[in-house]
């Protein structure tokens, strides 16, 4: 039953794996071996991402999946601590900069992928990275940007992390239309994600537990 | 209907032909001098032969996507531009006459403010509208369509935006909503039932906005054809005119946004199919019709959601390409060639959209292997790109020059190229911009 629901999610078969998920609860399988199948086939889709099988239509849809199967099933468990997170990450748009399709679309792969996120907005300002920062002990910040304008804004907000004394308690990295290594260089951040996946990979790997 | 488009017409070189004669002839044009009419041909040569690829122009053609660099370069503020309109000529002059590139970039998309006001746009959030003073305009996207109103848009597209896109988008045009179907108004039985919203107050009062944003909007026009005429009599043309969009980003930007789009494809994949289709023939007529208007011969095409990251070859060739390819080959055959800007890479898509009709668009790519398109697409049709804006707002004038001799080598080799930038250049150090101009005019010339 767990294999057929991993290959329904892993299809993208959305009706089956909802009712194979309806079926399972009704005959009382256990939510956590439920939730851990999830898991898998989200491990599963991101494989076939890496080999160039599956794109950004894929992720989305396995994660909008995985998000009506965890809706259906965390009320079951009770009395149990919901999973760890892997990590801990802030998100927010640099100052000037409204878009926040970029910026969601990673937030939402993160937090199917088991990350605990702060979205922290849209036109955000320096100094409230650096606030949020401190409130909330992120591993990892994340600046999105679509237009130019951010280049200047991702590094002023570096350089105010840096002039708080958190820069050595956080990686940053950056993502957006024109964002590049060059950006990410001349922002004083670690890591520019060429794509949201690839985001979620820098992430994953720098909050890996050793 | 499914076939319309999908070849060359026989008449398609005739009349691309004749448009390029109308764009050389530039009638109606108040040249400054003998020399600036000169030059003004000369320029229209440099395209015309870049894009016929029949012989190697004199030199390669430079034009960056001015964008929005104008109004920080004039040191006005945004709000000054989308609400002081003499100020916005006054940018885009300066620009011009400062950097001499070999087109002329209008101010088209920096729209009156005004009447986006009077409008109550709600899709956009700009300088006065939501925004500080300096802000550039923003995109807000929302599913301004649901998923369950394919079949509103696909039986009556017009109707689709009129009685329900509109009042989504304009806050002061709700009462949109009671306009009537209007193929079922066509007999005197029926005329009196179709005419009734109009003595509607709301719907009166919508129009009424409408007409007082079409007054604003003709003050803006007035300022924008003026800088237009003036730039085009001192020897630049247009570097492109018209407008539109593939069918499926007009979807997936503007109605179900990126993940609503994403999600169709797999929830209601012939929904999607079929609305792309429908929407195809309202993109070449408008396309075709803006282009022809200013005597013509590129309306621009932004591409944004077929790109390498947002979708499979697959997806791309199920969803993306069928309806653009019919857009390119609709626009071919109405004689214009279609400005196909390729925002963020086609690497993977370059074997895909190899099977155009030669010398009849421009590729004009962004982040795209530029060797690599040379070697593709670049054998049939004209390419232009694509100096990157990480180079023109972080690093040195050498830095431009560097990349652009190499651009030139690669891209540029025999002709079929134009510099230009790989998005619009705000942002870019001015010194940088002038760099990629004035070395890419000396370092292009081919003879």
């Amino acid at each position: 039953m767990f294999d057929k629901l991993i290959d329904a999610v892993t299809n993208m078969k959305e009706n089956e794996a909802l009712s194979l998920t309806q079926e399972l609860l009704d005959n009382n399988a256990d939510p956590v071996q439920l939730l851990d199948a999830c898991t898998r086939a989200m491990e599963i889709v991101g494989k076939k991402f890496e080999s160039g099988v599956y794109f950004l239509p894929e992720l989305m849809m396995a994660g909008e999946i995985l998000k009506q199967i965890s809706g259906k099933v965390k009320p079951m468990i009770q009395d149990q601590a919901e999973g760890e997170k892997v990590g801990r990450v802030i998100m927010g748009t640099v100052l000037g900069d409204i878009h926040d399709i970029g910026k969601d679309i990673v937030i939402f792969l993160l937090e199917v992928n088991g990350f605990e996120v702060y979205d922290i907005g849209i036109d955000v300002p320096p100094e409230k990275f650096v606030a949020e920062i401190k409130a909330f002990k992120p591993q990892v910040v994340g600046m999105s940007g679509l237009l130019t304008l951010a280049f200047d804004s991702m590094k002023d907000t570096v350089t105010a992390i840096s002039d708080a004394g958190l820069r050595e308690d956080v990686k940053i990295i950056i993502g957006g239309g024109q964002m590049s290594d060059k950006i990410s260089a001349y922002a004083g951040a670690d890591a520019c994600a060429k794509d949201a996946m690839d985001g979620i990979n820098i992430i994953k790997e720098w909050t890996r537990k050793v | 209907m499914k076939e319309r488009w999908t070849k060359e017409a026989a008449d398609a070189g005739e009349k691309l032909s004749q448009q390029f004669d109308i764009w050389l002839a530039a009638e109606n044009i108040p040249f400054v001098s003998p020399e600036a009419e000169a030059l003004y041909r000369e320029r229209v040569e440099l395209y015309r032969d870049a894009i016929q690829m029949k012989t190697v122009p004199k030199r390669i053609p430079v034009c960056p996507s001015a964008g929005s660099f104008p109004i920080e370069y004039a040191g006005i503020t945004w709000k000054e531009a989308m609400y002081d309109y003499k100020k916005l000529g006054y940018a885009w002059r300066k620009y011009h006459d400062d950097f001499d590139p070999d087109g002329y970039s209008a101010p088209r998309t920096i729209a009156p403010g005004k009447s986006l006001e009077i409008l109550g746009l709600e899709l956009y959030r700009w300088a006065g509208g939501g925004l500080r003073d300096d802000q550039e305009y923003q995109f807000v996207e929302k599913e301004y369509m649901r998923d369950d109103e394919y079949y509103d848009l696909i039986d009556d597209p017009t109707g689709f935006f009129l009685n329900t896109y509109f009042p989504r988008i304009f806050k002061e045009l709700g009462a949109l909503k009671k306009m009537p179907m209007l193929p079922p108004i066509h007999e005197l039985p029926v005329i009196p039932s179709g005419i009734i919203p109009f003595g509607m107050p709301d719907v009166q009062a919508a129009f009424a906005r409408l007409c007082s944003a079409g007054e604003d909007v003709n003050h803006w026009l007035a300022e924008v054809t003026n800088v237009s005429i003036a730039q085009m009599a001192n020897g630049k043309p247009s570097f492109s005119a018209g407008f539109t969009k593939a069918p499926f980003d007009v979807i997936g930007d503007s109605l179900r946004g990126t993940k609503g789009v994403l999600m169709d494809m797999f929830r209601h994949p012939e929904e999607l199919v079929e609305a792309c289709e429908r929407i195809t023939p309202f993109m070449i007529k408008s396309g075709a019709a803006g282009c022809k208007a200013a005597g013509h011969v590129m309306p621009f095409i932004p591409l944004h959601k077929g790109a390498d990251t947002f979708m499979s070859e697959d997806q791309f060739m199920t969803f993306y390409w069928p309806t653009l390819r019919k857009l390119i080959i609709g626009l071919s055959n109405e004689g214009v060639v279609p400005q196909l800007f390729v925002e963020g890479a086609y690497n993977r898509r370059l074997d895909l959209i190899d099977d155009l009709p030669p010398g009849k668009v421009v590729w004009w790519f962004d982040a795209t292997d530029m060797a690599a398109a040379k070697k593709t697409v670049g054998r049939t049709n004209c390419i232009a790109g694509n100096v990157p804006l990480d180079i023109l707002c972080t690093g040195t004038p050498d830095d431009v020059k560097v990349y652009c001799k190499d651009l030139i080598d690669t891209a540029g080799k025999d002709g079929g190229f134009i510099m230009t930038s790989g998005a619009g250049v705000q942002g870019a150090k001015a010194e940088n911009v002038k760099a990629m101009i004035d070395f890419s005019k000396k370092y292009g010339v081919y003879s």
